[in-house]
């Protein structure tokens, strides 16, 4: 069974054996308003699983490396694609992008949920979230 | 309740200057203020004043003079310099003061702004993987727009252009050399579709504005415009802002669109009758979105606005005509109050090489910053 470095943040990204991803918000009791990353204080907010499938709502690249800190990632650096991605009716999620060449993205396509192996500056593993193409018939 | 009057204006000039403090460079543009209108710093009841990353502000009171003047510092961030004017604003308007001075300043290090997620209320995984860069949110912002809209990457490179060549004419500006668009559309890729040249980049510098009531404006005898609206909001729900891990499904409003119905509506004005505007130009895609968003064209309707030449110098509506934050970098403390201090040079004809023709009477300037808010003024001749 392939190893999967642990989530990037615990309330924020679950995986199970396989490694499948899952992103969860927070649903507010009172509004019903659905609020991502989930807050901590869980007498107003429950957690909640977001919707694994989307569509990209918007998207860019990033091509130079972010200053440290905040950017935690290694000296080394490859430029990354990024956007905001629609999931359902639900909520509009800013993710890292993959699996399509830095200009193979588009607005509207459909992209789904993906893990991510992240490294941090000290050499330890991370997994965080991603979107790539694919998921619900185009 | 008095009107509100400015009646004198100072600035230090925009850029790299290594050899001034933040601070050195906002008590600059008060002498010069101060110089323009003969007052001396004595005569100041009131000050309100601020940078982001450049020292506090009331601490200049060793340099321009310890008179016990009751100096208010500012922090509000990108709208730092606006709210100080909305300080001199009320103060004067309520009668409480009639003589005084807001001035903003700033020196950040040259790249990009690096923020801490903590200070955000934020996440360090948002920080630590790379999402937390208000590039990101600029190209993003604009990229969805030019899908919805029909605006091209042409479009994005004319108003640059236009930056450039509007900076070459002005002398408190930073770059001076105008650009082709062939350029600016083939300078280094940053975030796409923005390239370097649309891009403005953090810089220094320092405005310094005077205000009076109309009282003693009028006892003065100098040359002034009257602030007719000066509003300061926040986002509304369902806005897209600078560092937004997420976005309710339902969209809303900017505060932009909030802030200026606002000043439109305390003016007793609307956008057509503005003769002048200086709109946050963080990147030029920014310009584009924030003239629909100030109510001065329809979504779209930019692309023809653009390439009709409308917002030029000698256009119908002058937009960013000392080249705005593209030609003079922003120093997030004073970044505001420029755009203030060039619609006063423009309104008392003063702008020298890039004076706009036909006596414009109304000038119209709106700031714009993390997390979401917006500063407008509307002056009038």
């Amino acid at each position: 069974m392939p190893h999967h470095p642990p989530p990037i943040d615990d309330r924020l990204l679950s995986l199970d054996a396989s490694g499948r991803p899952t992103l969860h918000a927070g649903r507010d009791r009172q509004s019903g308003r659905l609020v991502f990353p989930p807050p901590a204080d869980h007498s107003r907010f429950a957690l909640e699983p977001l919707p694994r499938e989307g569509r990209l709502w918007s998207w860019t690249v990033q091509r130079f490396r972010p200053k440290s800190p905040p950017y935690a990632g290694p000296e080394a650096f490859k430029p990354y694609a990024v956007g905001y991605v629609a999931l359902g009716d639900q909520i509009i999620v800013e993710a890292r992008l993959t699996g399509a060449p830095l200009d193979g993205y588009k607005i509207d396509m459909p992209v789904v949920l993906v893990g991510e192996a992240f490294e941090l500056a000290d050499g330890s593993r991370r997994t965080t979230f991603a979107f790539a193409p694919g998921g619900m018939a185009a | 309740m008095s009107d509100v009057h400015i009646i004198g204006a100072g600035i230090h000039r925009f850029g790299r200057t290594p050899e001034l403090t933040g601070l050195e460079q906002g008590a600059f543009a008060v002498r010069q203020a101060l110089a323009s209108t003969g007052l001396d710093w004595a005569d100041m009841q009131f000050a309100y004043g601020g940078s982001d990353a450049a020292g506090k502000a009331d601490t200049m009171v060793a340099e321009l003079g310890l008179t016990g003047i009751q100096f208010i510092n500012v922090a509000n961030g990108c709208a730092t310099g606006g709210s100080a004017m909305f300080g001199a604003y009320v103060t004067i308007k309520s009668g409480e003061f009639d003589l005084g001075v807001a001035v903003g300043f700033d020196k950040h290090p040259p790249g990009a702004f690096d923020p801490k997620p903590a200070e955000w209320g934020l996440p360090e995984w948002y920080g630590d993987t790379g999402l937390m860069l208000t590039t990101q949110f600029f190209a993003m912002k604009i990229q969805r727009y030019m899908a919805m809209h029909g605006i091209g990457t042409g479009t994005l490179a004319a108003v640059a252009e236009k930056a450039f060549a509007n900076g070459a004419l002005t002398d408190h500006a930073w770059r001076r050399q105008p650009l082709s668009a062939e350029e600016i559309l083939s300078s280094q890729m940053v975030s796409d579709p923005l390239t370097k040249y649309m891009f403005c980049s953090p810089a220094e510098g320092a405005v310094a504005l005077i205000f009076a009531s109309e009282k003693k404006a009028r006892e003065l005898g100098l040359p002034s415009v009257k602030l007719r609206a000066a509003a300061v909001r926040s986002r509304p729900p369902g806005s897209f802002e600078v560092f937004s891990p997420a976005l309710d499904i339902e969209r809303g409003p900017s505060p932009t669109v909030i802030a200026s119905t606002a000043a439109y509506e305390m003016a007793g004005v609307g956008p057509e009758d503005i003769d002048i505007a200086q709109l946050q130009d963080t990147e030029s895609g920014a310009e584009v979105m924030h003239m629909a968003e100030n109510g001065f064209c329809a979504d779209g309707e930019q692309e023809a606005w653009i390439a009709e030449g409308r917002t030029r110098i000698g256009g119908r509506l002058p937009v960013n005509t000392d080249g705005g934050c593209l030609a003079c970098g922003e120093p997030i403390g004073a970044s505001g109050l420029r755009q203030v201090f060039e619609n006063y040079m423009q309104l008392t004809g003063r702008a020298g090489a890039r004076q706009v023709g036909g006596n414009p009477r109304l000038g119209y300037s709106h700031v714009y910053g993390a997390p979401g808010v917006s500063a407008i003024a509307i002056l009038e001749r």
